[in-house]
């Protein structure tokens, strides 16, 4: 339960770990920021860099601030600053909700939200959160930097669109306007244990008519996604048991669960079944739907 | 590859000068390095809590950390919980409320009940109890550990009424 060795590299600008991660990328070299991550998988060997270059002393790194409509999250920021809304409004409100989903509260007070977008575990709540709401992010390299659409972020298991020699610098989420109606619900074994399978319902009420539904699930699959059949079924209906249970029933029959030992394919669609409808009914229960 | 860096680590207020392979934890420092052996070996992959100390005052999973990391920050484990013979209240109520069954979890939950009591004192309970359950007991003591950290809260709060 030893990590490999490796030497350590600590830049204290953003222009000096990129240049390090140019040279150092090529050579096995990775970035370290909270490692509540990647140090177990180096203390299993799953992952035995060569180099780590530790963002930890980078300045400008812990920036949450609002500007241009988005609430930009810096590469250094951690989970538990978002124990307490960051900011009003919805956004705030719902980050502060599904961060208590994630691990304990000593990782909470290391990890980072950059952090777990880059290493994109399936079973990480901020990658849910980041594709429901089609997050911009903003990768850095000598070469300069990059815009990337969550959406299309996440590419498998621990797999992105980021290359070895960019860092993910920032995490740029759009304000959400003050009449969105949020739900999550997970389900895992233990508290703070990995999702099993978790959900993320995003809508507006036009009326009495569900308006721009969006739904997320993380866990199930290798990467997180929205599901448009389950968004499709919702889109114009009011807010009723039974059009949320269709919803959760399209979603279960539009994906490819995953299977492990503890949880085979049927029932993790069943728990992302569960999840939709959980997700749905804490965003808009219906009979308090017209309020 | 196998180099070693100097590292000052700050344990309890004093300042040992290290020289470790960055490969090191804080947890294989703080216990082989500077001999400081009351922060237990656990899991070793950030599950178990066993290794809680504080960095600057905050709960940390010391086996996930580099002690290369940790040079400048104030650390403090148990061994420097207690203010000379005078226990900390935390300890004080473990002992009253008989939160220590084998006693290898102990360390670990007395860092994390100190760390969130002293940076979060108005705490609410629902939060208290999932701070808690950050950290494993095998005795499964966790009623009589629950009962130590609320009293010291009852006692902080009576006495401040």
């Amino acid at each position: 339960m030893k990590p490999a060795p490796f030497a350590y590299h600590r830049p204290t600008t953003l222009d000096d770990a990129v240049r390090l991660l140019a040279e150092l990328a090529p050579r096995e070299g990775r970035v370290l920021a909270g490692g509540q991550s990647l140090a177990p998988m180096m203390a299993f060997r799953l992952a035995r860099p060569a180099h780590l270059i530790d963002i930890n002393a980078v300045a400008g790194l812990d920036g949450l601030a609002v500007r241009d409509g988005a609430l930009r999250v810096g590469a250094c920021v951690r989970h538990a600053d978002f124990h307490r809304p960051v900011k009003d409004g919805a956004l705030g409100v719902m980050l502060a909700t599904v961060v208590r989903h994630i691990a304990h509260y000593p990782i909470r007070l290391r990890g980072t939200f950059c952090g777990s977008l880059a290493h994109a575990d399936p079973a990480a709540e901020w990658c849910v959160v980041a594709v429901t709401l089609n997050a911009e992010l903003v990768a850095v390299s000598v070469k300069g930097e990059r815009l990337l659409a969550a959406e299309s972020f996440f590419r498998g298991a621990m797999e992105t669109a980021l290359e070895p020699d960019e860092l993910l610098s920032e995490a740029r989420l759009p304000l959400l306007p003050d009449d969105t109606r949020f739900g999550f619900a997970e389900f895992s074994r233990r508290a703070g244990d990995y999702a099993q399978a978790m959900a993320l319902a995003v809508l507006h009420l036009d009326g009495a008519a569900i308006a721009a539904p969006r739904i997320g699930l993380g866990g199930v699959e290798a990467a997180p996604r929205r599901i448009a059949a389950a968004e499709e079924i919702l889109q114009g209906e009011a807010p009723a048991v039974e059009v949320f249970r269709a919803a959760a029933g399209a979603a279960a029959a539009a994906i490819e669960p995953l299977q492990d030992p503890q949880t085979d394919a049927q029932y993790r669609r069943e728990l992302a079944e569960a999840m939709v409808y959980r997700a749905l009914m804490r965003a808009c229960p219906p009979g308090g739907a017209q309020a | 590859m196998n180099d070693t860096v100097d590292v000052t680590l700050n344990v309890n207020g004093r300042d040992h000068l290290l020289r470790l392979e960055p490969r090191r934890t804080l947890l294989d420092a703080i216990r082989e390095e500077c001999g400081l052996t009351g922060t237990h070996m656990g899991c070793e992959h950030g599950v178990c809590g066993a290794c809680t100390v504080l960095v600057d005052g905050k709960p940390t999973r010391a086996c996930l950390m580099f002690a290369v990391q940790a040079q400048g920050a104030a650390i403090r484990t148990i061994e420097g919980l207690a203010a000379g013979d005078a226990l900390h209240p935390v300890q004080c109520a473990f002992i009253a409320h008989h939160g220590v069954q084998c006693g290898f979890c102990t360390p670990g939950f007395l860092m994390l009940a100190a760390g969130v009591l002293e940076h979060d004192p108005d705490i609410s309970d629902d939060e208290l109890l999932e701070v808690l359950s950050s950290n494993l007991c095998r005795c499964t003591g966790y009623q009589n550990i629950v009962a130590a950290v609320r009293a010291v809260i009852a006692e902080w709060r009576g006495g401040a009424a």
